[in-house]
């Protein structure tokens, strides 16, 4: 899992494009939308192709990520559930 | 008495660096045939969450358009409107890309956000919270020019008050590649200013060019856009005709044109235009500048830069000069653009005191 | 210019009709655009309902009678045809007897072919005429030629509201003595590169969309073309030309909130209606019918409500969205929805807005279901596109 982790942190600053950010500066319970790291609508659409790209997950209501995003925690979680790749 | 249109700041990202005073004097003549603008620090006008999502072309909007508005010491303008010729590539070319490549599986959305052509007026306008009238041209060499028609219309039938108008292109590696197959843009071998050119196609080059516009004339005037017209067709031999008619319909004759600003660049199947459009105003110095801003689409809107700069400083760099006339004022220009014989466009350009 | 700018001809193709009066044919009988994609080779097919034109290029060539040596793309082709349409019904002979101007609007342009020979450019001599079409003034250059045009010419850009902005353009000329008349409106065809875009934004619907409907799921994307003829009331009276309607008022405001979503106000929504009314000099209870944006998306459909609401208070006019008709035309949407609204105040209908079935739980909308009959005298048609570019235009009877 901490594997997993880790792996999503440099997935999501390479993906997002988050130039200023190092894995070390998000926590695993960190806030990914508003206020935290402060992802918005479209980088939720992009996570949402990563889940699909990397991990073999396909969602299809957008509406479903809200709380699959919320943090790395809750995103690695659902990941190990349901991934197919 | 007509509202007269002044023009309070500038703003700009060239091949030659950003705006500044001594932009000509320390501009370096192109002979490659593609010149990528000199990029300046952005982080400290855009913040990391909105940079990140940004390709070169709007990085360059939004550091002219700013530039404009600070020069005219101006915090919100009342409309922002756009030209740009082939908007934003880099963002469009990697979204087909994707597309092809991926066979349209696990593409991601940023990338065609951003391509739509109004996205550099729409991140202006978002970065300053700007709910005016906001509007994006995109008719090749004349996006700028109907960009500039259409906020110099809403300042003299009182529309708006201030308005912040430009030009953006920027340069894509598959498209460059593209227009030098067909010859629109000159082979890699080929190292030819624009005064020395004996061949076909241009040296292209990127860019964004911002002016702000006013209602009222400050400290900051630097000149007043007395009138704009655009024509899609002009054949060499109806110049003068079309040339005389717009400058009657601006009382304005041909000879108290001091001068004409051309937008050669180096075509020698297109540039008789500009030689025919020299003879109309034998006694007016002729200027040119696209052997230092390159040419592109919305080129045009630094040769109307460059005739607001000599109105301003009563002043004409030796660099630009095309030919020997040297006016003792200079009063009135006109900058006249056209592209492989199309989207010809006039932009009368006169001193605060002589409009 | 009490009334506003004189409209005296229209022209338009989609997929409910390839001309004013099939398109209207299609509007009274209920009939829809919408179907499963065949023109483009998509994986998602299956997946996506459209409005397509069922017409080949080839097929809109030999309309034109075009020489086998051109490089329309499909954009210029659907333009092309229905600019044509539209001086012809304004019985205009020669194109350059007055100052006259285009301003035509698109968000794909060239994609159409730009996406087909991406690569092949650099293998194929033969197709490479296709290049210098590529860009969004290419169609109008092309509209321009095929009538015969010289003089003003220029392309508006601003995603779903460019026909709208367009037509505004077109008015303003036409009201500052700058143009005695000038031809406006907007054409898109479809393209792997929008239809990809829109999914990439998970706003595209599987079926017929539902505009307006609590259970709506996204938009059908569409293609089309249409343009006005807009004259000056010197060139009416000395030609004795028939107004089929009026430009009576237009507004366009930037939402600023998000490069894509609308704000939960509807902000820019509610700023365009304003200006509209403004320059009308109308109040919102002359309105008698209102052709909303509605394509269906959860966000556009709050949007604008909320601000539909805002401007009209407890008295929103029968309103609905054609766009479950011909799907969502993109930067063509305010000119056929112009044209529709032309329709509607010389026949004076209000269109069903179809699919519907359950009102929005936020407010208390219900669009008009079936299709109505009564005195029309002002229309209101709005159109949002991308970049929170919202704009407005009121039509009046002629």
């Amino acid at each position: 899992m901490e594997e997993l982790k880790a792996e999503l942190k440099a997935k999501i600053i390479q993906v997002l494009n988050l130039e200023d950010v190092s894995a070390e500066d998000i926590k695993d319970d960190d806030s990914l939308f508003g206020d935290g790291l402060g992802l918005d609508s479209i980088d939720a659409l992009e996570l949402i192709v990563l889940l699909d790209k990397e991990y073999g997950i396909k969602l299809s209501d957008p509406k479903q990520g809200k709380a699959i995003f919320e943090s790395i925690n809750t995103m690695a979680e659902f990941i190990a559930e349901n991934r197919t790749k | 008495m007509k509202q007269k249109v002044y023009i309070n700041g500038i703003g700009a990202v060239t091949a030659q660096g950003i705006w500044r005073d001594e932009l000509f004097e320390e501009a370096q003549e192109i002979t490659n045939n593609i010149s990528y603008a000199l990029q300046p620090g952005y982080k400290e006008l855009i913040a990391p969450a909105m940079i990140r999502r940004m390709s070169k072309g709007i990085k360059m909007g939004i550091y002219a358009s700013q530039q404009a508005l600070n020069d005219a010491e101006i915090e919100q303008p009342d409309a922002i409107i756009t030209g740009t010729g082939l908007g934003c590539l880099e963002d469009s070319e990697k979204f087909l890309k994707a597309i092809i490549a991926n066979e349209e599986q696990f593409l991601t959305p940023t990338n065609f956000i951003q391509s739509t052509h109004n996205t550099v007026g729409a991140q202006i306008a978002l970065r300053l919270g700007c709910k005016g009238y906001n509007f994006t041209y995109v008719n090749g060499a004349v996006s700028f020019e109907s960009a500039l028609l259409d906020a110099s219309l809403q300042i003299e039938t009182k529309e708006a008050a201030t308005i912040l108008v430009g030009g953006m292109d920027e340069l894509a590696d598959h498209t460059v590649s593209l227009l030098k197959l067909i010859d629109q843009v000159k082979a890699d071998d080929i190292q030819q200013a624009v005064k020395e050119s004996t061949t076909t196609g241009v040296n292209t080059a990127e860019g964004a060019v911002f002016f702000t516009l006013s209602n009222a004339s400050t400290k900051n005037t630097k000149a007043v856009v007395h009138a704009v017209d655009i024509r899609n067709v002009v054949h060499e031999e109806e110049l003068a005709g079309w040339v005389h008619q717009f400058l009657a319909a601006n009382n304005v004759v041909a000879a108290s044109i001091d001068a004409v600003i051309l937008g050669r660049n180096g075509d020698v199947q297109f540039d008789g235009y500009y030689d025919q459009m020299g003879k109309v105003f034998a006694q007016a110095a002729h200027i040119y500048y696209k052997h230092i801003s390159g040419e592109y689409d919305t080129a045009s809107a630094f040769g109307m830069a460059a005739a607001v700069y000599i109105i301003d400083k009563q002043d004409i760099p030796e660099n630009i000069c095309w030919n020997s006339i040297r006016p003792n004022e200079i009063k009135t220009t006109l900058v006249y653009n056209q592209y492989r014989g199309r989207d010809h466009s006039l932009i009368l350009l006169q001193h605060v005191e002589s409009s | 210019m009490g009334k506003g700018v004189a409209i005296t001809g229209m022209g338009i193709v989609s997929s409910i009709g390839m001309s004013v009066e099939e398109n209207l044919q299609s509007l009274l009988s209920n009939r829809n655009g919408i179907s499963r994609i065949q023109n483009i080779e998509t994986i998602h097919r299956d997946s996506i309902k459209v409005g397509e034109i069922k017409k080949s290029n080839d097929q809109l060539i030999a309309q034109l009678s075009l020489p086998d040596s051109n490089n329309y793309t499909r954009t210029a082709l659907l333009g092309a045809l229905a600019a044509k349409q539209a001086i012809q019904d304004a019985a205009i002979t020669d194109v350059n007897e007055f100052r006259t101007g285009l301003i035509s609007s698109t968000s794909v342009g060239g994609m159409d072919k730009t996406e087909k020979y991406f690569y092949e450019y650099f293998d194929q001599e033969d197709i490479q005429k296709y290049i210098p079409s590529h860009d969004a003034g290419d169609s109008s250059e092309k509209i321009a030629d095929y009538l015969g045009l010289k003089g003003y010419v220029s392309t508006i850009s601003t995603a779903c509201s460019s026909a709208a902005n367009a037509i505004m353009m077109g008015a303003k000329l036409i009201k500052a003595g700058r143009l005695d008349r000038v031809i406006v409106g907007g054409t898109d065809a479809l393209c792997k590169f929008t239809i990809n875009g829109f999914n990439t934004l998970m706003i595209l619907s599987d079926t017929d969309c539902q505009p307006f409907d609590n259970e709506r799921k996204g938009l059908n994307l569409g293609e089309a073309a249409a343009y006005l003829v807009l004259e000056s009331d010197e060139i009416i009276a000395q030609q004795n030309k028939k107004v089929l309607a009026y430009v009576a008022g237009y507004g366009n405001a930037n939402d600023a909130f998000h490069q894509t979503a609308s704000s939960e106000t509807g902000e820019g929504a509610f700023l365009a209606m304003e200006k509209a009314f403004h320059v009308a000099d109308l109040t919102p209870s002359q309105i008698d019918y209102v052709n909303v944006h509605g394509t269906a998306t959860p966000n556009n459909d709050l949007s604008e409500g909320r601000a539909m609401i805002r401007v009209f208070g407890d008295q929103t006019p029968d309103f609905s969205s054609t766009k479950a008709f011909t799907g969502h035309t993109l930067a063509a949407a305010a000119a056929i929805e112009a044209v529709y609204s032309i329709l509607a105040l010389q026949n004076n209908l209000v269109y069903a807005n179809l699919n519907f079935k359950t009102p929005m739980q936020e407010f208390d909308l219900t669009p008009q279901t079936e299709i109505k009959k009564k005195d029309i005298q002002y229309v209101l048609s709005n159109s949002f596109g991308f970049g929170g570019n919202c704009s407005t235009l009121i039509f009046s009877k002629a």
